[in-house]
Parts: structure tokens; sequence; C-alpha cells
């Protein structure tokens, strides 16, 4: 089946000044490559500040102007271009903002959330933020009345509302207690289940691999692991990129052990493998290059002994 | 020893809906809870009220059976979920630290604080490394009480467990009370020596 988003070596880099009015190009995400078919659920994971969010903004052409854009992003087979992006983003594909800072603040969220249509989908914004748990009146009030999780509830139901077919969902769990998050990631699924899309980028891996097909692992910029969900719940030897495996073991209910040390920055990442100086199993050859994505047991992988 | 608030109610406003009516818990030191509630119930703001940022209408928050002291360092600190509004974009990181109190060194080995980053701006670290800075600000101020409001929902698998297991060896070392909202079970079980639903 062709893949309704498919992304190729994508790479964004912010102009920035340096000392004075010199500038110079600081690459954010590199060599990212990702591709999701109607009726899947893919997930992305990864380090904190790995440039998630970064590729949301750069499906829906949200990038600041100081960004340029290179590799290639296909929607339906055909390229994305700016000009698409504009058209389609609100309609045919939607966003679930990360920051609660993206409602209006001086619009009360019934109204916020069913936009400029006409007629108003009143009905079926009730029945949404009922199945998401926000309580009668909640349409009346002003974002700053709305606790975290309600306000995070609301952006949910406003992305649903467009009735996208490629649904970007970036964190949109966090302060949602347990039920509420399971019920927002059950309409997701729902969604891909009617030959629709959705990208899932979150913190929660636990929750998301139990809805996701596939999980795509993020670490400073690039992809590292494309896995099917299958072996995340399976465990961490069931992965291959030592990084996914750390992330795996690092969760509170598989050990909560953490590895040291950071992830670089953008504009100081080692020559080889971004991974390489955490790495257990390091060796010359991966500081010599970075190691391209090679096909492993029905995942991909960025790692020269992933296997 | 506890901290504790005694039949709390607040509201936002005069004529607002309360948030919180007639609500009791106590933390010991030495104690890890863990507080549970489904979002809009009101943890934010009990979280708030203990940690002296806002009064209840009725009811008390006491510190070792005293009202909060209205001058100095609150000895009930609290950690936000999202470090990046908790900082002031505009002081170098090594003045944020400062301001809390001496710099321990310990405490940013066992953070995992590069000391490059003292001289850095914090729209220049990520989420992950501001938390640990406002962490290490918490400790440092040498308060006996932290409210962790949940401070590692933002944060990736790896950065989440480096920091609380540098906030659980504080924690035992100094027989902290600490007051964790979280809506991780699992995570929970990892901390808390007690869980509470509100």
């Amino acid at each position: 089946m062709q893949p309704i988003l498919e992304i190729q070596d994508l790479r964004v880099s912010f102009r920035m000044y340096d000392r004075g009015l010199a500038q110079r190009d600081l690459a954010v995400l590199s060599d990212l490559t990702l591709s999701v078919r109607p009726g899947e659920v893919v997930a992305v994971a990864g380090s904190s500040g790995s440039g998630k969010s970064l590729l949301a903004s750069a499906i829906l052409g949200l990038l600041p102007a100081n960004a340029t854009v290179g590799g290639e992003m296909r929607y339906k087979g055909e390229p994305l271009t700016q000009d698409r992006q504009k058209r389609l983003r609100g309609s045919e594909i939607a966003l679930v903002p990360q920051s609660v800072q993206y409602l209006d603040p001086l619009m009360k969220v019934g109204p916020q959330a069913d936009g400029h249509r006409s007629p108003r989908p009143v009905e079926t914004r009730r029945r949404l933020f009922s199945r998401l748990g926000l309580p009668e009146g909640t349409e009346k009030l002003y974002p700053f009345q709305l606790s975290g999780g309600m306000a995070r509830r609301v952006l949910v139901a406003t992305a649903l509302l467009a009735d996208a077919q490629l649904l970007i969902a970036d964190e949109p769990t966090p302060g949602m207690s347990l039920d509420q998050a399971l019920e927002a990631l059950r309409l997701f699924r729902g969604m891909a289940d009617e030959g629709r899309a959705v990208v899932l980028i979150t913190h929660d891996v636990d929750l998301a691999v139990a809805f996701a097909d596939r999980v795509a692992v993020f670490y400073a910029g690039t992809t590292v692991e494309i896995a099917p969900a299958a072996d995340f719940r399976a465990g961490a030897e069931a992965l291959r990129h030592p990084y996914s495996q750390a992330l795996w073991r690092a969760l509170p209910q598989n050990g909560f052990v953490p590895i040291p040390g950071f992830q670089p920055y953008a504009g100081n990442l080692p020559r080889g493998c971004v991974f390489a100086p955490r790495c257990p199993r390091r060796t010359a050859a991966c500081e010599a290059g970075v190691p391209p994505m090679r096909p492993v047991r029905g995942g991909e992988v960025r790692c020269l002994y992933g296997a | 020893m506890a901290l504790e608030a005694k039949n709390v109610s607040f509201r936002y406003g005069r004529r607002g809906p309360f948030v919180l009516e007639d609500v009791s818990l106590r933390v010991e030191r030495g104690e890890r809870v863990a507080l549970f509630a489904p979002s809009g119930r009101g943890k934010t703001t009990l979280a708030l009220l203990l940690a002296g940022y806002a009064r209840p209408q009725s009811g008390q928050i006491l510190l070792e059976g005293k009202p909060l002291p209205e001058t100095g360092v609150c000895p009930v600190q609290l950690i936000w979920q999202h470090p990046e509004k908790a900082i002031n974009p505009r002081w170098r990181l090594r003045r944020v630290l400062e301001e809390s109190g001496a710099i321990h060194e310990e405490d940013l080995v066992a953070l995992g604080i590069e000391r490059a980053w003292l001289d850095r701006f914090p729209r220049e670290l990520s989420g992950g490394e501001l938390q640990r800075f406002c962490v290490a600000r918490a400790l440092c101020s040498g308060a006996p009480y932290l409210i962790l409001d949940e401070i590692s929902t933002m944060l990736d698998g790896i950065t989440q467990a480096q920091i609380w297991n540098a906030l659980l060896e504080a924690a035992e070392a100094r027989s902290l009370g600490l007051l964790a909202v979280t809506h991780n079970p699992a995570l929970a079980q990892r901390i808390a020596t007690r869980t509470v639903e509100l």
C-alpha cells in the first residue's frame, strides 16, 4: 500500500547568529526517515530534545522563518510543498500541539474547538468532549480556567474534529489520568482502523506501544531505530539499538535503571554515531562515520552492531 | 514533624466553584507520598497551597504545627511540571542556583549537571537539563519538604530515571518529606512509600 506520509533523509537547520554579525547553520534534524501507511499508528519515542516536535512542525510547515528544510517529504505520493502544507493543515492533516498555550486565551474552548466550520459541529464536539471525560459546561470555560489535563483533552478533541486523514499528535497525554489517556489513545486507534493514520509523539512509551503498530525511536535529531510495537512489548532483548534498549530499561516498570551521560547538542554532535559517547558497545568504527539505517528483523536500525 | 493540610478549601475568585473542599493531608519527614487524582481535581492547586503560593479560604497549612513562615526561603519547595516556565529566562543558570543558597557540588554530580551548563542561559538547554536545575535549586535551598508536580511527565524515560534516582538518594540521606503528583502508577510504585487519592 502507498504510504500516506513518506519522509526521506529530512534535514532541518536553523540559521543562527554566532558572534557579532557572523551566522552559522545549526543542524537540528538530520537523515531522518519515516513512513506512515494508512491504517497505522506510528509512535515516535526518544530523548527529550531529540527533535520530535520539530518533525511535527516540519510536516505541517510551521517551522520559523530562519529554518532550512532539506530532504524529501511526500503526502499521498506527492511532494509536500509549502503551498500544499498550507492547504492541507487543519483539514487533511491535523495537529495536537504539544503546548497547551496553543489555545486562544480570549476564547471559550467550545467555540474555539468548533473553529470556522459552518455549520458549527456542536453535537460532534459535545460527544467528543464527553468521551474524553470533560465535565459538562467545560465548553463555556476559558483556557485559564482549565487544568493542564483538561486543556490537553480540549486540544485532542479539536484535532479530532478536523476529521483529518493524517493526525500528528505531539505529546497528547501528559496531565491526563490513566483512563483519560487510554480513552484518547483508543480514539486515535479508531481513526487508524478506519483507514486513516496517526503519528503519536510521546514519552509514555508503555501506553503508546499498546496502541501503536510501529515505534520510531529518535535520538539527537535522527531516527536510530524503527521497530514493530510488539518488540517494545516483548522487552529490551527484542530491540535493535542500544539506545532503545537503554530507554526500555529506564522505564519505571522495567527496572528504572538510567544510563549515565546526556544527549549531545545540535552543533556539537560527535563525528560518527550520535549515541557512541554513551554506548557500552562502541568501537573505533562507530566513531568513523554515521552508520546508515539498515533493515534488521522486520525493523530498521542505525547501528553497526544492532541485531 | 510533618507538613499538614488541615481541612483546606479553596476556590478561584469569590464565586467560582470550590476546587478543593475540606481536604486534609499529612506528609511526615522521611516519607514519600504519591498523590493520585483525575485531571481537574485540584492537585496542582493543593501543591500551590502547600508551598505557600496561594492561601486557602478556610482550613490551615501547618509546618511542624505552625503556619508557613512569611519571610526567607520557604521550607516547602515546589518543583513545577514545565521547568522552562519556572526559571528566569534572563539569568545564567549559575545565578539561578545561587539564588537558593550555596551550590552543593555533590548535588550537581548526582543530578548529572555539567559544569559548563552553569554559564548558559535557560533557552540554551533542553527541558530535561533545565528540570535537573530545578531539582538542584530545591535541594540546595535546604528545604525539608519538596512538592513535585508531575516533574517528569515531559521527559524521556532515561532522564526521568536519572532525576528520580538522584532525588530518592537525597531524600533518603536528608530525610526529606516528598509529595509527588503523578498519573503513572508504575512510577508511583518506584518512588513512593505511600499513595493518596484526592
